[in-house]
């Protein structure tokens, strides 16, 4: 079990992303606030944190969910998280003319 | 490369860019994974409202996964339209584009050409676009 200052969770990867994760579509994280998380991710995972992050922000056609809740509206990159949250990565569908 | 499409779901995506036009319409196509068949027609909303711009709302798209995973699914059709410019992808289009076993297809409701005449499919990978045929069954 960890101790509360290190939740562990669970990530979702998209498929675009498995290449990092060498083709694994659920990876164990660990880290106090999805900045953190992310750092961990990609500590595991090489070059997975420069696809999500943009300096140090969310890039903005990636949508980050805790809980099913977008972590834009819940406290963005520095949200504190809990041991077993569930945290899905999912590029936008998005584009123009 | 070829992407096989019913002609009810060329017919339903006509309907909706038109409905749409001038924003521009989304949507996707799901099927079972690795069959490249296309067979739920998913019609999205556009959350940016734009005749310039399209995206899934958050909301929605993570909706949409979670019934892929619950199903086995996966985009085999990624559809929206271009409602001044011809349907072909954009640099956004391309920049966006994040799900590369996908057949992209865009059409066009700009109002210089013949109705429902510009109906085309592409393959984006790693940032490379390549057309290629429909054929309508």
């Amino acid at each position: 079990m960890s101790n509360s200052g290190n939740p562990t969770v669970e990530v979702r990867i998209p498929t675009i992303l498995r290449p990092y994760t060498g083709g694994a579509k659920l990876v164990s994280a660990q880290g106090s606030t999805l900045r953190d998380v992310i750092s961990d991710l990609d500590g595991n995972h090489t070059g997975l944190a420069e696809r999500l992050l943009d300096g140090d922000a969310l890039r903005r056609f990636i949508n980050l969910y805790v809980n099913d809740e977008d972590v834009r509206f819940i406290g963005g990159l520095d949200l504190a998280l809990k041991d077993g949250d569930s945290i899905t990565i999912l590029p936008a569908v998005a584009g123009g003319c | 490369m070829v992407l096989h499409i019913s002609a009810k779901h060329v017919s339903e995506i006509w309907d909706e860019a038109e409905a749409a036009h001038p924003d521009e319409a989304c949507g996707v196509i799901a099927g079972a994974i690795g069959t490249d068949s296309p067979t739920r027609h998913i019609p999205m909303v556009n959350a940016a409202h734009s005749p310039t711009f399209y995206e899934f709302e958050s909301g929605d798209l993570l909706r949409l996964y979670r019934e892929f995973d619950d199903r086995d699914e996966e985009p085999v059709v990624i559809y929206h339209s271009h409602t001044s410019t011809e349907a072909h992808p954009s640099r956004t289009d391309i920049a966006y584009a994040s799900e590369p076993g996908a057949h992209y297809v865009l059409v066009s409701t700009r109002e210089e050409i013949a109705s429902r005449s510009e109906f085309r499919s592409f393959r984006i990978i790693d940032g490379v676009v390549t057309e290629e045929e429909v054929v309508i069954t």
